[in-house]
């Protein structure tokens, strides 16, 4: 059956104005209908949190949970039933910091499901303190000299944490957006997609480098499988390894030329370059990296359990309890 | 070698094994225990073992000890104090003595009371006997350890080996002293290592070496034992500790109900065997997520749950806490849930390996909001699978969060257990949406009788909704903070708990005209049975009423209550369970009873304090 963004929608959102996370939610309804499950086949789990909102805005099974438990709950949902497709929806301050625990954990088993990080460095629906993510010296309501403490940066977690799939998107980039949500859904196994979604009320313009498709032509790569990790208005530049990192450079000067070009591998195990890909920002000199970074095949959790359970139920000779019963001593009073 | 020695009949005998906790106690005991229980016996036992996993060899802080109580009828507790004690070594001698009778026979392996380890068992002279007050007569002084280096000389075992099989010598002495049947012990020991068949061997042989040992010196004692079988209820038993009788609950309520167990659970003493004897299960499919913390146990049963498994998380005290923000999710979107709390000492870390009912104020209301929760207290090691079982059983059919209490007494304790037939078993029939709700289901709409709400397990069409920890409008499940709506939502959640069925509490003993009413809750059970008969015994009127049903309370209880002149609520806290009574029961004021030492009650202070209250003029 074919399904449209219009299948998947509900409610009215009531996030702010401008928020970023009303661009997500219309990548991830086009997204789900591109995918093709069927919306009583979907479960969206999130945490607490603005963005924590959106199960609300998906007509879909939908939990919206405890502040920091998304992961941990969506894990129970897809090992109880796998046949579910699961979407587990975080905020920054809900997936780095009171549930950072989870959100590592679900990838170190790598669950199938659907990790999305909308990060905007900031905590928004308690109005204004500084986050994981936040940069040291960030000013907020609870730092007001600045913060003192350096931020996660969410792909070093997730490499960190054995993470096979990683990808990156604007909020207001649908195309891109939708194309990730898509691979992260195909993608078998804990897949985390981290978008940069801007908080127009309490920290206005964190993502303006690239937040609009201009920006993006100047300050961001779209990294794609296979080929050559090339971008610049009009793709003059281009990343070249040099020694133990990556450098830009411009492609017809010094001698180099398109060959020469480092081309991405989002499939290779060793994950080394991948996270200098992820790594990369505006402030050293590089392009935002955008797309999918990450995309390694390795069994999952919950489909391990379930064999093993087949595996069990093959070797042992008891399949119920009154079985079980028998498989211990016991004795006969008459 | 003298005589025949005399064999004297036994209604009931206590035996406490005790060594290093490396030395094998537990499995002596457990040895003895089931061989006892195999001829018809009546068993209950208490394994009381330290937190640390090897502390300091022959240290007192090392010592591990297992009792069990047999009889020749039912029995309901492992015992105060014992009637014989096997003391592997001068520690155990010097910190398990408390526990044993005045006139109880002391088994001991002479080869570890030298200076050394006397020493670190703090004795100040080589007359350990005259330090700690015991008539030599009564103790069978063995050099087990020599004995069992002997017999082992030609099995090629190591040294380190040779020691590990100490405990079967003790066990051999004990199984003359009582005249048990050693193919009896030959064939536990087989099963145990059926893959090991030498070390079976060398085992039996030891066991047999200690028996002989008894046999032919006589070992001291003036006669040796037999404990016949009596009031035998007909049917196949086995041994079970509470732990494994509540995992055994759970697999048994999940196959009547038709659904997939889940267990999400963080590994914590005394609970952890429940995460272990689920985990063997694969072949009953039986799901276990070994989780990353306690809350991600509580987190994932309720995604579990949502998902439609019938979920369970397991912990004790501290995961409680722990956990307490997630099973709020759980009472606010109502979905099935059993969470055992296997109770041990508090607060914070406390005495991880010992028992106490502290955790029931905490169950009925430790949570933010108003949060109702049916709370169950099982009774003994084998109710437990009742319990469980009933737990699920109510969490499925009522849509809502249970908790389960057992504690470490029972939950290590064990008790032969008839073995229940499926078919007899309560049905379950979860509280599943009904087809003519299909595509215009709400998730609060309820059952006008039982006010349950219905579950919509994800993958069926025309169900979706969604759940969460915002209040809902009562009728549509939209958010909603408006004020009567939540007013409304806590008195169905509250009502919707209150309106569960639970059976009546009994009251036993002299039901009609009792002087005095014992009430407790939960594990006690044995104990304050025990001490009722004992008074009755002595010519005193007296009944028990044990409560399982926490919340909602039996709809009995008040008159229960009230129909006594004198009422003691009897409990291992400082009053918890009777402050609970009060608010519930106008105008009640009993006696109390409060406990917490970490170990079981004693029957000897119960009756002695009970009696006080009987003879109060006040």
């Amino acid at each position: 059956m074919e399904y449209t963004a219009q299948d998947y929608k509900k409610g009215l959102p009531r996030w702010c104005p401008g928020c970023g996370d009303h661009f997500f939610l219309a990548s991830l309804h086009k997204a789900m209908a591109e995918c093709g499950v069927a919306p009583h086949q979907t479960a969206v789990i999130s945490g607490i949190g603005c963005s924590s909102r959106l199960p609300y805005y998906v007509n879909t099974y939908a939990m919206q949970t405890v502040h920091g438990r998304a992961a941990a709950i969506a894990t129970g949902v897809k090992v109880a039933n796998p046949a579910l497709a699961v979407w587990q929806i975080s905020g920054d301050g809900d997936g780095l910091a009171i549930g950072g625990n989870h959100f590592i954990h679900a990838m170190r088993r790598n669950i199938d499901i659907n990790m999305i990080l909308l990060n905007n460095r900031i905590y928004g629906l308690t109005k204004g303190q500084y986050s994981p993510t936040s940069p040291r010296g960030f000013v907020s309501k609870s730092s007001p000299y600045g913060t003192v403490e350096d931020p996660f940066r969410p792909a070093e977690l997730c490499f960190g944490a054995r993470g096979r799939f990683f990808a990156r998107s604007v909020a207001t980039d649908a195309p891109e957006t939708v194309e990730i949500l898509k691979a992260a859904y195909k993608h078998k196994g804990a897949s985390v997609c981290e978008i940069l979604q801007n908080c127009v009320i309490f920290n206005n313009g964190c993502y303006d480098p690239v937040y609009n498709k201009d920006g993006r032509r100047k300050n961001a790569i779209y990294v794609r499988h296979g080929q050559p990790l090339i971008f610049g208005e009009n793709n003059e530049y281009g990343l070249v390894q040099e020694g133990f990192g990556l450098k830009v450079v411009k492609i017809g000067e010094n001698g180099v030329t398109e060959k020469d070009i480092l081309v991405h591998d989002a499939h290779c195990e060793d994950n080394t370059l991948q996270l200098k890909l992820a790594m990369m920002d505006n402030e050293h000199g590089f392009p935002v990296a955008l797309g999918v970074i990450r995309d390694v095949e390795a069994p999952t959790y919950n489909e391990a359990v379930h064999n093993q359970i087949e595996e069990v139920k093959a070797m042992k000779p008891y399949h119920n309890f009154m079985e079980l019963l028998e498989t211990n001593d016991t004795w006969e009073v008459c | 070698m003298a005589e025949k020695l005399e064999v004297k009949e036994l209604d009931q005998v206590v035996v406490r094994f005790s060594g290093d906790s490396g030395d094998g106690m537990q499995l002596a005991g457990n040895i003895f225990s089931t061989v006892s229980a195999t001829v018809g016996n009546g068993i209950s036992t208490f394994p009381d073992y330290p937190a640390d996993i090897r502390a300091p060899q022959g240290s007192l802080t090392g010592v591990s000890g297992f009792q069990v109580h047999i009889g020749a009828g039912r029995v309901f507790t492992p015992g105060d104090k014992c009637d014989v004690l096997v003391a592997m070594n001068a520690a155990a001698l010097k910190t398990q003595y408390r526990y044993a009778k005045s006139q109880a026979t002391i088994i001991i392996d002479t080869d570890s009371f030298g200076a050394k380890d006397l020493e670190k068992a703090q004795f100040a002279t080589d007359d350990y006997l005259g330090e700690m007050g015991i008539d030599a007569d009564r103790v069978v002084a063995c050099p087990i350890t020599s004995m069992v280096k002997d017999c082992l000389a030609d099995s090629g075992m190591d040294n380190k080996s040779v020691l590990k099989c100490r405990n079967m010598f003790a066990l051999g002495l004990v199984c003359w002293l009582f005249n048990r049947d050693l193919t009896l012990v030959a064939n536990f020991l087989h099963d145990k290592f059926a893959k090991k068949p030498q070390i079976a061997e060398n085992n039996i042989k030891v066991v047999e070496a200690g028996y002989n040992y008894g046999h032919n010196v006589h070992a001291s004692v003036p006669a040796t034992y037999r404990i016949e079988s009596k009031h035998k209820e007909k049917g196949r038993y086995m041994d079970i500790t509470g732990n494994k009788a509540t995992a055994y609950g759970l697999i048994a309520a999940a196959e009547k109900a038709g659904l997939q167990l889940f267990l999400g659970s963080y590994p914590i003493t005394p609970a952890t065997d429940i995460l272990h004897e689920l985990s063997k299960h694969k072949s009953c499919g039986v799901i276990t997520v070994q989780c990353e913390d306690e809350i991600s146990g509580c987190a994932s049963a309720i995604g579990a749950s949502f998902a439609g498994a019938l979920a369970a998380t397991s912990t004790s005290g501290p995961g409680i806490c722990l956990k307490s923000e997630a099973m709020n999710l759980a009472v606010i979107d109502e979905l099935p849930l059993v969470i055992i709390d296997v109770q041990r000492g508090g607060p914070s870390t406390g005495l991880p390996t010992k028992s106490e009912q502290t955790d029931l104020l905490q169950a009925l209301y430790g949570r933010n909001g108003e949060s109702p929760m049916p709370v169950i207290a099982a009774l003994s090691p084998t109710d437990c699978f009742d319990a469980a079982y009933n737990a699920a059983k109510m969490a499925l059919e009522h849509l809502t969060p249970v908790i389960l209490l057992t504690d470490a007494f029972i939950a290590n304790g064990s008790a032969a257990w008839k073995l229940p037939v499926m078919e007899e078993l309560d049905s379950i029939a979860p509280h599943y949406v009904r087809p003519e709700q299909k595509g215009k289901y709400t998730p609060y709409e309820r059952d006008p009788e039982t006010m349950a709400r219905y579950w919509a397990i994800p993958g069926q069409e025309g169900y979706t909704h969604i759940l969460g920890g915002l209040e809902k409008d009562s009728n549509t499940g939209a958010i909603s903070t408006d004020p009567d709506n939540h007013n409304v939502m806590c008195h169905l959640r509250a009502e919707k708990v209150a309106k569960i069925a639970v059976p009546d509490v009994d009251v036993v003993g002299d039901r009609d005209d009792a002087e005095l009413l014992i009430v407790g809750f939960g594990s006690t059970y044995g104990h304050l049975y025990s001490a009722m008969e004992e008074l009755r015994s002595k010519g005193h009127k007296v009944a028990l009423a044990q409560f399982k049903y926490i919340n909602p309370l039996p709809k009995n209880t008040s008159e229960v209550l009230k129909k006594y002149g004198k009422v003691v609520v009897a409990e291992q806290n400082l009053g918890q369970f009777a402050s609970y009574l009060r608010a519930n029961v106008d105008g009640f004021v009993p006696y109390q009873y409060n406990e917490v030492k970490g170990q079981p009650f004693v029957v000897s202070e119960l009756v002695e304090a009970f009696e006080d209250m009987l003879a109060d003029m006040a």
